[in-house]
């Protein structure tokens, strides 16, 4: 009868899904996965990073970001916008260029590839001859240089990408004319550098390996000067005046050379140094020097450190005046920049952006110690690697306020100055709601993120650690050096991946969002309630275990040892403190936990069994067993096995980061190198993954392994007994297949603190499947879920329909299952495994509004599959309304690390430092909407300095007239006020030019 | 030999009963006695039995006759074994098996033996004859299979076995093609067998074209699967329960076999091309005599399913429906539920809990099976449920059963 569908009613339906649900991916938060190069553009002062996996990232203000992907799957290795526009162009490692634009469509900018280019040699060259090494964008905006391996730089006109043969510079050309005392006329090897004479466009500096510089002029298309470095050219740096030239070595040495004015080859070089000379040194892998107004300039160097001593330390050393720091960064330097203010960007540095291989640190130059600026987006979420996250949606604004107030105490040591890169406009309307994201972290901490828009902002940190003794002594690893160190190092970044102990990882959150109760349970058995309080507080903590087996007799854990708990009071500060502990013994890895607040109640479940806390009374409630008596792998203890694979990994990442020198060379042999071992590794894996190629054909057993580990567990208000009576409840599901649920009687309010509460066992269900069980949900009368606890006392939800009889769903890895309350009997249910073969793997309660009518919406399950699919099941007739692929299938990671939000949203990690934010409903989408204006080119290549430049002041197009009358009158005033203060004026009088510069511009724009 | 009827032992609270039996201390009672609950159409006889008595099948034959009031009628009998499934009593033998496996209750089905023989349905009771039990166009029943049977050949009855394997749908399928039912209840026996990727090759029109498959790798000596003889290392799967697994990973297949595991048909296509079901005469005469001769078991042909309304559909209509059928068939819902209602303090009950988790021992009186293994097993309301003192619930649930019974059970 089935097959006689009724269409009428299948279309309704499906035009319903189509206002219900949508699937997109809407933003990645997080840092990029192994970024690989960086670039800025001080006119649209936007941020761009390209990754190893061809991905390209633009940022600009917070909320402003865009990103775009290479077809070809290879690591970009060079990013340079073009000067004054919004054109960029990459470099990847298959040799191929590549346009992109920022366009605008619809009132929003978008990031578009527009053109590829790879270039071609001369028939018959070796590839080198055409492997670009260098690349200029040159200021005209027309012209790229690109330098190769062979030595040559070619010319292309963009953004057609267009050769100008005539124009190339050859080696021959250059080595011509190279003077015959330069150590016998060797190869000079491939172009390392091109630098642009920033007074003088038609000046370029050629930088080749060998060490020789040529200042070439493109116009008259010869050499003008040649400098005879005779040390590996590493980079090359044209001082602002046009007056010098920097260039650093692979001995760690940097030189200045005079640029003669003169035709005559009167090369000198005036200075040369070894910063952290006496001893080898490693390469100094770029330099930048910054004028200042006044005084002496700004020096800036990576690299160069003495090679035996701190040959594995990833600095940076920024000279200004007597002060010299190394800030010494805890992953790989991939590039850096400096920020100038002023209007034209020529003003004095006022910030270092140093992109690491790990996270985004940007330094205040200007505030005294050079702080670090926080970043509002680019967040290492990895800083400590994540374990689990949790999403509380539409937080009270109460909570909000106080978490981050406890935030802000945290990050004093931030500097307070705004974000210095504030290109484009952000046009997303404000977030409808307030979203937490907590991420749980090997470490022992909790991170609280403000999840609401299209930046995952840092709101506050919670650290576990402080409760237990660690091996580690917290005085260990002060962020300073000691007095007189030489090299003065100075730690900065937070990217530590480096845990203490495992065993305080972080394994499930869940937070109460009305009453600021949170519960965290961790690796080795732990569990933390944690209450929010404003002030500090010192008390002890006090340890309640509880025993799991529960007298079983014939185990042994052989796994990890419990924690120990510090016994003397512990001083929390300000925010989550820990208020009790539950230790399970065995103290196996908590595999389920869930809070009631308004019960009071905590329960939690290992692999062991699981149990039932009452936090007000400090008291154990119900301990159930639920191992199986023959199942001695569950007391392994997962650690010893999973420790090995994890080991053997890193060891390997490590032998390639090894044998990875430098990524910003292009010798072959390093290529190769990395090659070979990018090729182990991935043997490696494959090996891993594919050594069994069979599978064996079993159906499950009671006897299977880790039958009794508890997957999840739930706390409702229904008919347990009768179908008169409500009362609380709990259940459990384990990997077994079996459903465990209590009865549980709570005292009286007014005897809620010295009466005890009580679980009495109502009912067990053995799923004949046998499949863990991987959710419980109770539907009410009307078929909805549940509302959690306390939600609709805070009149944010309707109260559920006790009238109706209510049903419990049940969700294995297999199928979902509907049956009766209080009599427990199947009454639907819906196959997964058994007719596509794919398992649930997360599951989620959301709450799906029509894009069409306000008022319409549905509750459904939104299910994430081993094979990566997103599905939507209606609630609560349990049918499969829409389902995406959303996660590769291999990605097991990223499909572990899924949480869906109640508003039919969801994040995955897709590296171990990226959320990818997707979203299956049509009305709760968060994603960037931004745009970044072109800027007004004016002025032609000839142009000594670069025009003032419109996109950089496109916000101060939105400012007023009036406005800009008062800001002259101000800069009057100061002008005409006192001037006793040189520095003031000083200031003052940028302003005014600012201030002219900007006003022109102004009015013609209204 | 002694019989007698003796007045039924009172049921005892199910928290107790079934620790009863944890601890493996049965009442004196039932020590030697087997308690018997015999099934007429809609009556309902308990008589106790005493277990080492001697006696048989005949004797036992005449009592049940006499007890339901039906002296002369034919009837078959049947007991329902721990598994669940309906095995045939008609010798001294089983029946001695029975009796001896009741533990305590003996559950017997009379089934009214239509004019001459009916096969009784050789299917376990858990399982509707909906989806792949389509057997075409057999509606006459099974006469010329009877014909077969004629006593004085030494080969058992069909009925006197437990089916563990059937070759199905081979009236539908091409020659080169085998659709397997393995039966896992009622064995012991793993399904015990690997499967692997590899490559398959397809001829197309454009020539050949290697596609990757997923194969047979590997038999457990002793399995279920290599013990029927129907599969085979390296045979291509095609299907699994009508579904088909081109491109599907192997992980995928794994885990619909698995999830398939109760009651798991694969179609296969056998390296050994040699022992196919050769179709005599056309293929449009799906007569049953058509359909033997395979290697498999002397079952393979009588182990049709018996007739069901979907069975007489075209038989394209009806493999075509095959997924659909399947994904509705509620063949695996007996999950046990315990429902705990008089509230035992749980530190006590912990016990009970270890016997649960066991399938393959006897079923606990306290454990109630709502769905089609339950119906089957407890049409009593007193076995159904330990609402004690509650009629109004043990009545509902009565009837409850009995409508699941109407479905499920096609006597």
């Amino acid at each position: 009868m089935k097959r006689f569908r009724r269409h009428g009613q299948e279309s309704q339906r499906d035009r319903l899904k189509q206002e219900l649900f949508q699937f997109n991916k809407t933003v990645e938060h997080g840092f990029p996965h192994q970024p690989s190069a960086l670039g800025y553009s001080p006119s649209l002062q936007l941020l761009a990073i390209g990754t190893r996996s061809g991905a390209i990232k633009l940022y600009g203000a917070p909320g402003v970001e865009f990103m775009g992907l290479h077809d070809e799957n290879a690591a970009v290795t060079q990013v340079h916008f073009l000067p004054h526009q919004v054109e960029l162009v990459t470099l990847l490692d298959d040799n191929s260029l590549h346009m992109w634009t920022l366009r605008a469509h619809k009132g929003l900018s978008e990031l578009m590839e527009i053109g590829r280019f790879t270039l071609t040699g001369p028939p018959g060259a070796p590839p080198s001859v055409t492997r670009v090494t260098a690349v200029l964008a040159h200021s005209s905006g027309e012209l790229l240089l690109l330098g190769t391996e062979g030595g040559h730089v070619f010319i292309v006109e963009v953004p057609g990408f267009r050769e100008l043969e005539e124009r190339n510079i050859s080696l021959d050309q250059v080595a011509s004319s190279v003077p015959d005392d330069y150590i016998g006329r060797r190869n000079l090897e491939h172009i390392e550098a091109l630098q642009e004479n920033p007074v003088n466009p038609n000046q370029v500096v050629i930088g080749y390996g060998r060490g020789l510089m040529v200042i070439w002029d493109l116009e008259k298309q010869c050499a003008i000067q040649h400098i005879p470095a005779t040390q590996q050219l590493e980079s090359v740096w044209w001082a602002e005046d046009g007056g010098y030239i920097l260039s650093s070595h692979s001995d760690g040495s940097y030189c200045r050379w005079m640029v003669s004015v003169e035709e005559v080859n009167e090369e000198e070089e005036e200075k040369s140094d070894i910063p952290y000379g006496h001893f080898p040194c490693k390469a100094i892998s770029k330099i930048i020097q910054l004028p200042t107004q006044e005084g002496p300039p700004f020096l800036l160097f990576s690299g160069g450190m003495p090679r035996a001593s701190y040959g594995d330390r990833h600095c940076i050393t920024v000279i200004h005046s007597k002060t010299h720091v190394a800030l010494d960064f805890t992953s790989r330097i991939i590039d850096f920049f400096a920020i100038r203010e002023g209007p034209q960007h020529i003003g004095d540095p006022s910030a270092l952006v140093v992109l690491v291989e790990e996270e985004l640190v940007v330094i205040d130059l200007q505030t005294e110690g050079w702080p670090v600026i926080q970043t509002p987006y680019l967040v290492p979420l990895h800083s400590s690697a994540i374990t689990c996250s949790h999403h509380v949606s539409a937080i009270p604004l109460k909570l909000w306020e106080r978490v981050i107030a406890a935030g802000d105490l945290q990050s004093t040591h931030y500097s307070k100055r705004p974000w210095p890169i504030t290109g484009g406009q952000n046009l997303a309307p404000d977030p409808p709601q307030r979203d937490l994201l907590l991420t749980g972290h090997e470490d022992g901490t909790v991170r609280f993120w403000d999840a609401s828009g299209v930046c995952l902002y840092p709101m506050y940190k919670l650290s576990t650690a402080g409760v237990f003794h660690t091996d580690a002594d917290p005085n260990d690893n002060m962020n300073q050096g000691t007095e007189g160190e030489w090299p003065p190092f100075r730690k900065v970044g937070c990217f530590d991946p480096y845990s203490d102990d495992p065993r305080l990882g972080i394994q499930k959150i869940h937070l109460c969002k009305y009453s600021g109760y949170l519960t965290v349970a961790g690796t080795a058995g732990q569990i933390l309630v944690l209450e929010l309080n404003d002030e500090a507080a010192e008390q002890t903590v006090e340890a309640k275990v509880v025993d799991l087996l529960q007298g079983q007799e014939g185990f042994r854990w052989k796994g990890h040892t419990q924690l120990d708990v510090r016994e003397e009071p512990v001083l929390f500060p300000p925010g989550f403190q820990p208020f009790s502990l539950v230790q399970c013994q065995p103290p196996a890895v908590v595999t389920a936990l869930t809070l009631h607040s308004e019960w009071k109640l905590v329960a939690f479940g290992t692999s062991h069994g699981f149990g039932l806390y009452d936090y007000q009374q400090k008291n154990n409630v119900l301990i159930k067993c639920t191992l199986n008596p023959s199942d001695q792998l569950a007391m392994e203890g997962p650690l010893s096995r999973v420790k090995s694979i994890k080991k053997s990994l890193r060891q390997s990442f490590r032998r390639i980061r090894r044998s990875r020198v430098s990524l910003r060379k292009h010798h072959v042999n390093n290529a190769a190198k990395l090659q070979e071992a990018n090729a182990r590794l991935e043997a490696e894996l494959a090996e891993m993954e594919l050594a069994p190629v069979q599978r064996k054909i079993e159906a499950r057993s009671s006897d299977d392994s880790f039958t009794g580990l508890v997957r999840t567990i739930y706390f409702a208000d229904t008919f347990l007994s009768d179908s008169s009576h409500n009362t609380p409840s709990l259940w459990a599901g384990t990997n077994g297949g079996c459903v465990f649920a209590y009865m549980l009687r709570l005292p009286p309010v007014e005897h809620r603190a010295d009466e005890p509460v009580t679980a009495q066992s109502a009912k067990e269900i053995q799923l004949m499947h046998r499949a863990p069980v991987v959710g419980i949900v109770v539907l009410d009368g009307h078929g909805a879920p549940l509302p959690e606890p306390l939600e609709v006392a805070h009149d944010l939800a309707r109260s559920p329909d006790m009238q109706g009889s209510h049903h419990l769903l049940v969700i294995s890895e297999e199928q979902f299952k509907v049956f009766t309350l209080p009599k427990v009997s199947a009454k639907m249910k819906l196959k997964l495994t058994a007719v596509d073969g794919s398992r649930v793997r997360r599951v989620g309660v959301a709450w799906f509004g029509s894009s069409r009518s306000e008022d319409y919406g549905e509750s459904g399950l939104v299910v994430l599959t081993n094979q990566g699919d997103v599905h939507v099941v209606s609630l609560p007739t349990v049918k499969l309304q829409v389902h995406y692929p959303c996660v590769r299938r291999e990605d097991v990671s990223g499909i572990a690390s899924c949480v869906f939000t109640k508003h039919g949203q969801g994040f995955y990690l897709i590296s171990p430092s990226e959320f990818e934010r997707f979203s299956l409903s049509t009305r709760c989408v968060v994603e960037p909407r931004c745009l970044v204006e072109v800027p007004l080119l004016s002025g032609s290549s000839t142009q000594r300095r670069p025009k003032p430049d419109v996109a950089s002041s496109a916000h101060r197009n939105a400012r007023q007239d009036g406005e800009d009358a008062e800001v002259l009158q101000e800069i009057q005033k100061s002008l005409e006020g006192d001037q006793t203060e040189t520095c003031s004026l000083k200031a003052g009088a940028v302003m005014v030019m600012e201030a002219m510069v900007c006003l022109p511009q102004v009015i013609p724009g209204e | 030999m002694v019989l007698s009827a003796v007045p039924q032992p009172t049921s005892q609270p199910g928290s107790r009963m079934s620790r009863q039996q944890q601890h493996r201390t049965p009442l004196k009672l039932t020590d030697n006695v087997v308690e018997v609950k015999s099934k007429f159409e809609a009556e309902y006889r308990r008589i106790a039995l005493k277990r080492n008595g001697p006696g048989g099948f005949t004797e036992f034959y005449r009592l049940l006759q006499n007890i339901h009031r039906i002296p002369g009628v034919d009837v078959l009998l049947g007991y329902a074994d721990v598994q669940g499934d309906l095995l045939p009593i008609n010798n001294d033998d089983n029946f001695h098996k029975a009796v001896s496996s009741a533990n305590p209750l003996l559950r017997i089905i009379i089934t009214k033996s239509e004019g001459e023989h009916v096969v009784l349905p050789t299917d376990s009771l858990q399982r509707r004859k909906k989806g792949l039990g389509l057997t075409g166009l057999r509606t006459s029943g099974s006469d010329s299979t009877r014909s077969k049977n004629k006593p004085g050949l030494m080969i058992g009855l069909p009925q006197n076995f437990r089916q563990i394997s059937s070759i199905i749908d081979v009236d539908i399928l091409p020659e080169t093609h085998r659709r397997v039912r393995l039966h896992k209840h009622g064995t012991h026996k793993p399904l015990g067998f690997y499967i692997r990727d590899g490559v398959s090759v397809r001829v197309t029109s454009q020539g050949v074209e290697k596609v990757p498959g997923v194969f047979i790798s590997r038999l457990v000596r002793g399995g279920l699967a290599e013990s029927t003889g129907l599969l085979g290392v390296n045979d291509e799967i095609l299907e699994v329960n009508g579904i088909d697994v081109a491109g599907k990973s192997l992980d995928q297949v794994t885990d619909m076999m698995v999830a398939n595991s109760h009651n798991l048909i694969v179609t296969v296509k056998p390296s050994n091309q040699r022992n196919n079901v050769v179709h005599r005469g056309s293929k449009t005469s799906m007569g049953n005599s058509g359909s033997v001769g395979s290697a498999g078991s002397a079952g393979s042909a009588l182990s049709h399913d018996s007739p069901s309304p979907a069975s007489q559909s075209n038989p394209i209509t009806a493999s075509n429906s095959i997924a659909e059928g399947d994904s509705d068939d509620d063949d695996d819902d007996g999950d046990l539920i315990l429902e705990n209602d008089c509230l035992t303090p749980y530190e006590s009950h912990r016990v009970t809990n270890s016997n649960n988790t066991n399938l393959n021992r006897p079923l606990p009186q306290s454990v109630s099976l709502p769905n089609s293994v339950g119906a089957s097993l407890s049409d009593s309301s007193v076995l159904m449920s330990n609402h004690n003192g509650n009629p109004a619930h043990t009545s509902s649930s009565s009837q409850e059963s009995m409508r699941e019974d109407g479905n499920i059970i096609t006597l």
